[in-house]
């Protein structure tokens, strides 16, 4: 096995160090490392976007982040959407509009969406679908989903 | 995934040694989208994977009089947020936004997407459109290729053990030039192409004439394919349907795709003729200064 590697990082605002393997993906370290099990595995290559974090500001899949690429960055998962332990704007959302079911993909989902406000606070639907295109729901059929998006990014207007 | 080793050289002097350390057992790794996903699924076992992404050359985006110099490892997302390509290039675009999803273009990177070397890769025929060179090194120096030559096979390239791409080289677009990338898939988003399409144009300083032009086809060969006889065949002509049919008809009758799940030899041989001759109509378009990327990106579904 080869040796881990120690990994300092910034983990939702909080400087944070962990040891990994160098085998490890992201999504493992954050899972199986730092206990953070918001992040789900789906596919584990890419297809799915239930694993996304916000890696410097830019949405990316943890399955395909290697654990040591972070030494040195900044990482936000599901973890560290709500603040101060009042629920996110788009966690209230889903909620009101019953945008989950099994409820596998919604980190996934509400962590690209926190993504696509950060970037674009005021999108159209095309925006939100063409945005989200890269995370499956085998539930809702996705509309639920773009309706809580369009509502939180209506109510900052 | 099986054990592995990992290193971030912070120099291209750096990550040569490393890749010669590892002899024929360790890659390079950009964004990982490819190279993580087959690691992954077992397709490829390493010993030791060399992150790239640490080497300010490998990620530097710099734009002068001689062209735009790409590093091979900067992310599409870096790509579509860089404001001073969008202006000079924005054809690129085209291929860097419909490169997976958001958070793929996060990660994957045009010099990945190349050295992947896919028959379908969305990049590639923009980048031939483009007359981009590819700078390599390795443990014998340094060395360039036209992107023409760079794809041997599917997944094959030029790169020989311990090279790599350092980064892309894009001339400064000539006066009235213009360029586009198109490709069909059967739905709007997250796919891979049946059928894509990049070409460039020169036109005439009173833009009726074409003066050169550059098509190259993906998913129809074994590689990216250029048609040089399509471009050559516009050449001089003026901008006219007749001169877009014949080079589409050049077009597909280069294309020697194959039928796969994604489709058949017929509707390949049609999508080519079909797709050269949009992509060209928006090249001209674009080199008129009558249609703008946003414009082009609701034709791809994108915006």
């Amino acid at each position: 096995m080869a040796k881990k590697i120690a990994v300092e990082t910034t983990l939702n605002g909080e400087e944070t160090v962990f040891l990994c393997e160098p085998r490890q993906t992201l999504l493992e370290a954050l899972r199986d490392n730092l206990g953070l099990i918001g992040s789900k595995e789906g596919c584990g290559n890419g297809n799915c976007g239930a694993c996304n974090v916000i890696l410097d500001g830019v949405l990316v899949n943890s399955c395909l982040v290697l654990a040591p690429e972070i030494e040195g960055r900044s990482v936000v998962t599901i973890e560290g959407i709500a603040e101060d332990g009042e629920l996110h704007p788009l966690q209230q959302k889903f909620l009101e509009h019953a945008s989950l079911q099994c409820g596998i993909c919604t980190p996934g989902f509400i962590v690209s969406a926190k993504s696509l406000l950060d970037d674009n606070p005021d999108p159209s639907e095309h925006d939100v679908r063409l945005w989200l295109a890269g995370n499956l729901c085998r539930c809702t059929g996705y509309d639920k989903i773009v309706r809580a998006v369009l509502d939180v990014a209506e109510s900052d207007a | 995934m099986q054990a592995i080793e990992f290193v971030a050289p912070t120099t291209v002097d750096e990550a040569i040694s490393a890749l010669a350390a590892g002899g024929g057992r360790a890659r390079p790794l950009s964004g990982g989208t490819d190279l993580i996903a087959q690691l992954q699924e077992g397709r490829l076992a390493l010993d030791t994977v060399v992150d790239l992404k640490r080497i300010p050359e490998l990620m530097a985006i710099s734009i002068s009089g001689d062209g735009l110099t790409l590093g091979a490892s900067a992310s599409c997302h870096s790509i579509n947020a860089n404001q001073a390509i969008r202006d000079a290039y924005p054809a690129l675009i085209d291929s860097t936004h419909l490169i997976g999803g958001t958070q793929i273009q996060g990660r994957a990177s045009l010099g990945g997407n190349l050295c992947n070397s896919s028959p379908a890769a969305d990049s590639i025929p923009n980048l031939i459109a483009h007359s981009v060179t590819c700078n390599i090194a390795g443990p014998n120096g340094r060395r360039s290729v036209a992107v023409e030559d760079f794809c041997t096979g599917p997944g094959r390239n030029v790169l020989e053990d311990g090279e790599f791409l350092v980064s892309l080289d894009f001339p400064t677009p000539p006066a009235n030039f213009g360029a586009a990338y198109l490709r069909f898939i059967p739905r709007n988003e997250m796919d891979i192409a049946v059928v894509g399409a990049g070409a460039s144009v020169v036109l005439s300083d009173d833009k009726s004439t074409i003066q050169s032009a550059r098509v190259a086809l993906g998913a129809v060969a074994p590689t990216p394919l250029y048609v040089v006889e399509a471009g050559d065949a516009l050449a001089g002509q003026p901008v006219s349907e007749e001169s877009l049919d014949k080079a589409a008809e050049l077009a597909k009758a280069a294309a020697k795709p194959i039928s796969d799940m994604r489709g058949t030899i017929p509707q390949r041989k049609h999508l080519s003729a079909v797709l050269t001759q949009r992509a060209l109509r928006i090249a001209i378009d674009r080199a008129r200064g009558t249609k703008t990327v946003d414009e082009l990106g609701r034709l791809n579904g994108h915006g």
